[in-house]
């Protein structure tokens, strides 16, 4: 273990920054058939309901040129309980670090209800996502309004000693009054971003690509938005960040972190190239020394100190 | 799953919008039905394409034009549909490639029976090429049946017979073999069916079989191994992703 990438998030210490992003590493077991996943700060596990979820009608993904994609999955799994029963057994026989366990909701008594079903497992954080852009009535929902994202921090922090920290969407017009909704609610901690909502037309059949017409655009196209995001929360709350959203390279690993953010999930970079997480990882030392980083701590929000 | 490199052998054109790309390299585990997935230079997702034939180690000259005693030989038949696939008609001989291999399940020839039939459709074609080849190793009597629209878009007739199957080809203009669609040639005598082919095809083909088979499906991929949940189609046992527990389903778990 490398000293100079650990960090910390809310009391538990993670060997460095990186952390799949929910939804595009399942619970790990297709990236590990190529690599030993320990090598991971944390996993963002798929994202969970109360109930089993096939999810939204296909086509489900749309591409977007060289620089992303939109998928549209509608929270596809297999419901808290399961999740229990299986899933998380497995991914914790095989890996050791730090487990996030990312839940979803369509009324405030559902995040209540699957957060304190994983309050008792061993996981070390929970990711509230309240910015789905791809469920009706739900997700996104309660991410839009700071009245609503504080409701459910508030109601989740109740049920569960785990620190929480909120999932937001960019799909706002105030991303910051959100996040400091959430803070004042009790929040432990913040992730942004996560998808922003986005389309694209079949123009040989004149219609959509997606079949639920809209749906969560992410890739490296993102990741100018989601570092100002990131930028923007960060000098206006205390509370540590998740960066996220179009994270491909060590490079954007160190951006990320001097915006403000203390941990960094990389997304739909696992999808086209399973093995970028680990080469992160393997590159950010010697990337380190080319910047005269000593210690990865050294540098979150740096741009913000002057 | 595998990532590996593959350096491609030859790129040629052998139908309307069809092209034939040999590639050297690990191609080792792969199984007939599985498929491969191609990253592009200028594209976001990799190409999902299914395997047409692998061959290890080469020692035939006339399946690779520069062929490496050493290694192994992938086949894929792809289809210009679209800018990705474009740009790999360009490719040229010694592009190294970026892919992942071993990807989807295949089919089970454990089932096959004595006398199996094979239906491929436009691009469905391929993958029934290797499942042919090594049900004529087991010594099975194979029939095929091969679907196109029209005379320019027919492909790999000569070399489904070089294999020694019953070849029967279809094409919608009666411009070259039996006139019409695939399920005019079927005559519901096979143990078994193995199919690929458009949804439509399937369908017709599933009601008209008489007999049990298996069908590989195509859906649109994110990450074609797995995390995404991008492809995950409904059957009778539940939700399942066509890149992991697919492509390749029992005809009987689809849900149409």
């Amino acid at each position: 273990m490398n000293d100079k990438l650990q960090i910390s998030l809310s009391g538990i210490t993670l060997a460095n920054p990186i952390i799949p992003a929910s939804g595009t590493y399942g619970f790990g077991d297709e990236f590990a058939e190529l690599y030993d996943i320990n090598c991971l700060g944390g996993i963002s596990f798929k994202g969970t309901t109360r109930e089993a979820r096939y999810g939204n009608p296909l086509p489900r993904i749309a591409e977007c040129g060289n620089y992303g994609m939109i998928n549209a999955v509608g929270l596809q799994n297999p419901g808290v309980e399961h999740v229990i029963a299986h899933e998380l057994p497995r991914l914790k026989s095989h890996y050791k670090g730090c487990i996030v366990a990312n839940v979803s909701g369509f009324s405030v008594q559902d995040y209540v209800e699957t957060c304190a079903l994983l309050d008792k497992e061993p996981i070390d954080i929970l990711e509230v996502n309240i910015s789905c852009p791809n469920v009706h009535n739900g997700g996104m929902a309660f991410g839009t309004s700071p009245e609503a994202a504080a409701e459910v921090t508030a109601a989740v922090k109740a049920v569960t000693t785990k620190p929480v920290y909120m999932k937001l969407s960019p799909n706002v017009t105030d991303i910051v009054a959100i996040a400091k909704a959430c803070e004042a609610a009790g929040a432990d901690g913040l992730c942004l971003i996560n998808t922003v909502l986005g389309m694209r037309i079949d123009i040989r059949r004149r219609r959509p690509v997606i079949a639920n017409r809209y749906g969560g655009y992410s890739g490296s196209g993102i990741f100018p938005l989601a570092l100002r995001m990131v930028n923007q929360v960060a000098r206006a709350t205390n509370l540590p960040i998740i960066g996220c959203g179009g994270v491909s390279s060590a490079e954007d690993v160190i951006e990320m972190m001097m915006a403000g953010a203390t941990a960094v999930e990389i997304g739909a970079a696992n999808l086209t190239n399973p093995m970028v997480a680990k080469e992160i990882i393997d590159r950010l030392p010697s990337l380190m020394d080319e910047l005269k980083i000593e210690k990865l701590t050294d540098i979150i929000g740096i741009v913000n100190h002057e | 799953m595998k990532q590996v490199t593959l350096e491609i052998q030859s790129n040629e054109q052998i139908a309307k919008n069809v092209y034939r790309m040999q590639l050297c390299g690990d191609t080792t585990g792969i199984l007939p039905g599985q498929f491969v997935n191609i990253r592009v230079t200028g594209q976001f997702l990799r190409r999902p394409i299914s395997v047409c034939d692998v061959r290890y180690p080469i020692s035939d000259s006339s399946l690779c034009e520069r062929p490496i005693p050493e290694t192994s030989s992938l086949t894929i038949i792809y289809k210009v549909v679209g800018v990705g696939t474009e740009v790999m008609s360009h490719l040229p001989i010694g592009t190294q490639l970026d892919v992942l291999t071993v990807l989807g399940n295949g089919y089970d020839l454990s089932k096959a029976g004595d006398n199996p039939l094979l239906v491929g459709g436009g691009v469905g074609v391929p993958p029934m090429y290797m499942l042919a080849r090594q049900l004529r190793e087991m010594g099975k009597k194979v029939r095929v049946i091969l679907g196109f629209n029209t005379k320019d878009e027919v492909f790999y007739e000569d070399e489904f017979r070089a294999l020694g199957c019953d070849v029967t080809v279809t094409t919608v203009d009666g411009s070259h073999g039996v006139k019409g669609f695939v399920t005019n040639a079927i005559d519901g005598k096979q143990s078994y069916y193995y199919t690929c082919g458009p949804l439509p095809m399937i369908k017709a083909l599933i009601q008209a079989a008489g007999t049990q088979g298996e069908v590989s499906m195509e859906e649109r991929m994110g990450c074609g191994f797995g995390a995404c949940m991008g492809c995950t189609i409904q059957t009778t046992q539940g939700p399942k992703r066509v890149c992991k527990e697919g492509p390749v389903f029992p005809a009987e778990e689809l849900i149409f």
